[in-house]
Parts: structure tokens; C-alpha cells; sequence
């Protein structure tokens, strides 16, 4: 028969400084690993979100992203008349791409810059991106220097908003519209016309990459042979979600930092925690005698203060919950190492990291409580007894 | 053993080893207690009484001898069957009351009873019962903190007899009491003993508490001698 757990409750409220102080710092643990963890699962969010397992970027052989490749307008013309590419209106989904990027200062500080991706795509382009939708102004005009951004530069950076100007490539483009594109990256970046963009650029027809959209599934797997087989073009696809998918890399750096703090914190915490419990079992040695006495078997003496130390952990757990609970939804900007730009993206947290932070405490209240459970558990009826 | 007694002691010695030297705490005891007695052991500290206690609740082993309560030799028990019969057996009352402070005295009397099998139901009805009995009936949701020493004390009685064991053990029950709650304890002890047939032994320093028992002997350097004049 097991100890009320009621006698835990109330230890720990009698407890009350300790009990909160040392869920405070179980609490700073699980709120760094979570943080980290919202980060991490708000940038795959937008990153995921940008990709069609239906689709393929097609991009130079050896190139890992969109801006060291070169793909030459005759190359596209040939990809773009291949079987298996679904087509709109008769027309085969494809758009030559160009990506390169433009320095914008900060709303707030003007004078932090950051790099922003500019994408030159045709109209078919947009169509391609199906969750795509402008918000303010209107698309570009196909010929024209004019640019439509993403709704997180348009939130962060300053000169975005519609009539401003920007200058990129050989001159001033006006900003005519700001479009959303749900969580995906593609908020991260700004959009103007391709052939105009590879002029001002000097690279003429070679742009970037293609994009094209398979019929379906088998097509795209088809899609993905022809193009790496054909000797000619030196090209190589991949799958749209498996390109983006390679960029939570830039996340790399935030999430072994993060979970390096998080595991030398959680060190600390369960030392704090063994601490507490050291002291709770020195307190209470008389207690565990007359339990014992009563007919309460080790392994109910065990099992109560491993339970009291997984029950303070928890708490700690749920305060860091707490603690991290603000974060999510809120924008946040990330360094992105392929793109040599910026990508925004909102923190989440999902119901997935709160379990697991959950876990992580109650992990840290079992390692901590285990020692002094265990030696609580060992003690005979007497020396408890004596112990007063 | 004859089926009457209760407690039955037979050469029993028990020595402390420390480092280099052992201390003897009962040397060579025999000794008979009846079923139904209220038995008195005095004597000095140090003298022994309450290893002897120890050894009747089974929670220290004679280093040699026997002890046999209610016919069973419990120096022959592994830990759990020793935790099992003392529960069933055995209700022990302290001089600092030993408590759980954190726990009503309703609660703490039914810390015993969550090893049966009664329901919560009855063990709460069986609790309270045995508050009655003791004269804290009105008390039930008071933690200790806000009890008196006798109080206090008498929560304790209510444990130890709230599993109906045969045998009650106190150990110096009235030594942390005034003089007015010692007697009221003693008057209970005496009456779970005359009423309810309760084998009582108990160890104190308290000449008064003589005056309630049945049978008193007196324990010096852990061996029973004459029982001193007493002032």
C-alpha cells in the first residue's frame, strides 16, 4: 500500500520557500529547452510550409541552394516541355527563377541591416505557391521595377510599406503590394519580376532555378530521374519540401547552444532538487520511522519521496511552461546559412515540447529524488527513530 | 509458552558494538507478561527498558535469547512478515507522541488502517471511533500543531489501538506531559486495559504510573532487580 500522496502535497506547501525555490530553477531549465524548442519548431514550421512534396527546384549539379546556382533559359526550355509536369490553362507549371538578396535596416534600428531574399518569378511562379495571397497594393507588373514583399519583411524592415522605395539592382523598385504566404518562408522574402531582375542583375537568361510541379507523386519521382539523367543539363532536383527541410541547419547553431545550457541547468536542477529531498528526509527521519513502524514496506517509503521529488520537479515543469507560454506566436528572425538571408518565422509551442517538457522535469525530479528516496527507503526502524 | 501470556523473554541479551567496545543493554532477561496484564517496567536511563520494548515490537533482534509474543517467535521473521504481524499485533505509543504533522488526527490515526483491506469508508468511521474512545471525537480534522501534548498523546493511543492489536507498547508515554494529562493518559491506558482487554506494557520513569498497573519489576544495567523504595 502506497503513502497518501495528499502527504506529499502537504509536505511540499510546508515547505513552501524551498518547494519554490527549487521549482524555479527546474522551471529556468525547462523554459530554456522549450524556448529553444519554439524556436526550432516555429522555424521547421516555416520552412516545411514553403515546401510541395509535389514539387522540384530544379538547381545546378553540386549547388546546395538556389543562390550559387545557375540554370540558363534553354536549360528551363527544355525542362519546362518535359512529360509529367502538370499543367494551368495549357500552360506547363514551371518558372525560371532567380534569387539574390538586398540589404534592409530594421524598423526599429535603422541601423541594422539584414539581408532579405529577392525572387524574381514569373506569374506562374505565383500561381505555384498555392497559399500565397496579397494583403495590401497589388502584385507587380511583369516588365516593370516594381516589387510585392513578404508579410514578415514587410512587418521588420523598414522601406517596405506600399509607394516606398527600394533600391535593388541597378536602380529604385516600387513596393506596390505586401502578400502573406501562411507560416512558410516565403514571408521572409520580396518578389519581382524575373526576366526584369536577371537584367538588373547582368546575368540576362541564366537565372537561379526552376520550379516545376509534377502531376502527381510518381510524376515528380519521374520528373526527378529524367532531369539528373539528361547529361546535357548538368542540372540535378529535388524535392521542394527536402530543399527547405535542409535548412533548419541555420537553426543548428540556436539548438546546440540551447540544449547545451538546457542539459548544464538541468545538472544544476537535479542537484537542487537532491538537495531538497536530502533535506526533506533528514527532516521528516522520525516520520519515516513510525511509517515504517505502522507496516509501510521500503518500497512505500521509496515510492512516496521519489513521488514528492517528481511532484516538485513537475511543478517547476509547469511553471516553465508558463514562462515560455508568451513566446508562442511571436515573430522571430533567424540567420539562414543557404540563403545568406534572413528568415522569420513565429516561435510554437506545441502541445508535443510542453509533454516533453513535462517529461524532461519529471526526469529531472526522478534523477534528483532517486538518491535520497533510496537512502530514506534503507534506514531502519530505530536509527529513524533516534533521529530527532 | 502457556496460552496465557502474552510476552514471554527467555535469556534474552542484547549488545551495542561500537568501535571498540560493546555496550550490553539487557543482559540475560527472562521474563513472563499474561495476555490481559498492564505491565509496569521502571527503572533508570540507560537502563535497558526501552531496548526491551524494542525487542517485543520486533524492530531490533535480541543478540541472543528468544522472544516470543503472542506465540510467535518473531527473532525468526524476515523484515516483511515482522512489518505485517507488528501491524496486525502491535500498537506502539511514544513520548514525543511521534506524529505526522502535516496530517490531521483523524488522518493519522488512519495511517495504520490503509494497510488492511477496509474501505475508505470504514477506515474513516473506524478512525473516528477510536478518536472517541480517547476523548477527541471533536478533534478529527485538527493537524497536531494545534493540539496540547495530551492531545497530542492521546491521537497516539487512538493509532496504536485503531488496528484492535493485542498488544499496546508505550515508552514513557507521560514523560513530555503536565501532570494533568499524564493522569488522563494513564486512565486511558488503564481503561483500554480493564474494558478492553488490551495487554498493556509500558516503560516509564513516572512513579505514578505505577499506581496503574497490574505488575510492576524494575530494570538496572539491563538486569530485573528489586523494585527500589520509592520517595
Amino acid at each position: 500500500m502506497l503513502i497518501p500522496i495528499t502527504y506529499n502535497f502537504r509536505n511540499l506547501l510546508v515547505r513552501k520557500t524551498t518547494t519554490i525555490m527549487t521549482a524555479l530553477g527546474v522551471a529556468l531549465t525547462v523554459a530554456v529547452m522549450l524556448g529553444v524548442g519554439t524556436l526550432v519548431e516555429g522555424l521547421r514550421t516555416s520552412l516545411v510550409a514553403g515546401g510541395d512534396p509535389q514539387h522540384l527546384i530544379v538547381m545546378r549539379q553540386g549547388s546546395t541552394a538556389e543562390l550559387v546556382s545557375v540554370v540558363s533559359k534553354e536549360d528551363f526550355d527544355v525542362i519546362k516541355f518535359s512529360p509529367g509536369i502538370a499543367e494551368l490553362d495549357g500552360e506547363p507549371m514551371a518558372s525560371h527563377e532567380v534569387i539574390s538578396v538586398v540589404q534592409l535596416p530594421l524598423r526599429d534600428d535603422p541601423t541594422s541591416q539584414a539581408n532579405v531574399s529577392v525572387r524574381g518569378l514569373s506569374s506562374m511562379g505565383i500561381k505555384l505557391r498555392h497559399d500565397v495571397e496579397l494583403i495590401e497594393g497589388r502584385w507587380f507588373t511583369p516588365g516593370k521595377r516594381e516589387m510585392v514583399v513578404g508579410q514578415g519583411v514587410h512587418g521588420k524592415r523598414a522601406g517596405t510599406d506600399v509607394g516606398e522605395k527600394i533600391l535593388y539592382g541597378r536602380g529604385d523598385w516600387d513596393v506596390v503590394g505586401v502578400f502573406s504566404a501562411g507560416q512558410s518562408a516565403f514571408n521572409s522574402e520580396i518578389w519581382v519580376d524575373a526576366n526584369l531582375a536577371g537584367t538588373d542583375l547582368g546575368r540576362g537568361g541564366s537565372l537561379s532555378s526552376v520550379l516545376i510541379r509534377a502531376k502527381d507523386s510518381v510524376a515528380a519521382a519521374a520528373l526527378q530521374n529524367l532531369v539528373e539523367d539528361d547529361q546535357r543539363l548538368g542540372l540535378e532536383a529535388e524535392r521542394e519540401s527536402e530543399y527547405y527541410a535542409k535548412q533548419m541547419v541555420s537553426a543548428d547553431p540556436v539548438r546546440y547552444l540551447g540544449m547545451f545550457v538546457a542539459v548544464i541547468m538541468a545538472i544544476g536542477s537535479c542537484f537542487a532538487a537532491m538537495n531538497t529531498m536530502f533535506a526533506a528526509v533528514a527532516n521528516r527521519a522520525p516520520e519515516i520511522g513510525i511509517l515504517r513502524l505502522l507496516g509501510f514496506s521500503r518500497t512505500s517509503i521509496l515510492a512516496s519521496f521519489m513521488l514528492e521529488s517528481v511532484l516538485l520537479s513537475l511543478l517547476g515543469g509547469i511553471l516553465g511552461c508558463l514562462l515560455v507560454l508568451p513566446l508562442n506566436g511571436l515573430e522571430g528572425r533567424i540567420g539562414n546559412f543557404m540563403t545568406f538571408a534572413e528568415t522569420t518565422f513565429q516561435f510554437r509551442l506545441t502541445l508535443d515540447y510542453i509533454v516533453g517538457g513535462l517529461i524532461f522535469a519529471a526526469t529531472m525530479g526522478v534523477m534528483g529524488g532517486l538518491l535520497p528516496a533510496w537512502l530514506a527507503a534503507r534506514r531502519e526502524v530505530l536509527q529513524s527513530l533516534g533521529d530527532r | 509458552m502457556s496460552a496465557n501470556v502474552a510476552v514471554s523473554l527467555r535469556g534474552v541479551l542484547k549488545e551495542y558494538q561500537r568501535a571498540d567496545y560493546s555496550v550490553r543493554a539487557l543482559d540475560h532477561i527472562t521474563l513472563d507478561i499474561a495476555s490481559g496484564q498492564f505491565f509496569c517496567l521502571m527503572g533508570p536511563s540507560g537502563s535497558g527498558k526501552s531496548t526491551l520494548l524494542h525487542l517485543v515490537a520486533g524492530i531490533d533482534r535480541p543478540t541472543n535469547g528468544t522472544v516470543e509474543v503472542l506465540g510467535s517467535a518473531i527473532g525468526e521473521m524476515d523484515d516483511r512478515s515482522l512489518a505485517r504481524w507488528r501491524s496486525q499485533n502491535i500498537g506502539y505509543i511514544f513520548q514525543s507522541f511521534n506524529l505526522v504533522p502535516v496530517m490531521t488526527a483523524a488522518e493519522n490515526v488512519e495511517l495504520p488502517l490503509l494497510l488492511t483491506h477496509l474501505s475508505k469508508r470504514e477506515r474513516r468511521e473506524r478512525a473516528r471511533s477510536a478518536l472517541e474512545i480517547v476523548g477527541l471525537g471533536d478533534r478529527l480534522g485538527h493537524r497536531p500543531q494545534q493540539l496540547s501534548g495530551g492531545q497530542e498523546q492521546r491521537v497516539a493511543i487512538a493509532r496504536a489501538i485503531v488496528t484492535d492489536p493485542s498488544i499496546i507498547l508505550a515508552d514513557e508515554p507521560t514523560g513530555e506531559l503536565d501532570a494533568q494529562s499524564a493522569t488522563d493518559v494513564l486512565t486511558i491506558l488503564k481503561t483500554l486495559n480493564a474494558n478492553h482487554d488490551k495487554t498493556i506494557i509500558m516503560v516509564t520513569h513516572d512513579p505514578r504510573a505505577r499506581q496503574y498497573a497490574k505488575e510492576s519489576r524494575y530494570l538496572d544495567k539491563g538486569k530485573m532487580t528489586e523494585m527500589p523504595e520509592i520517595q
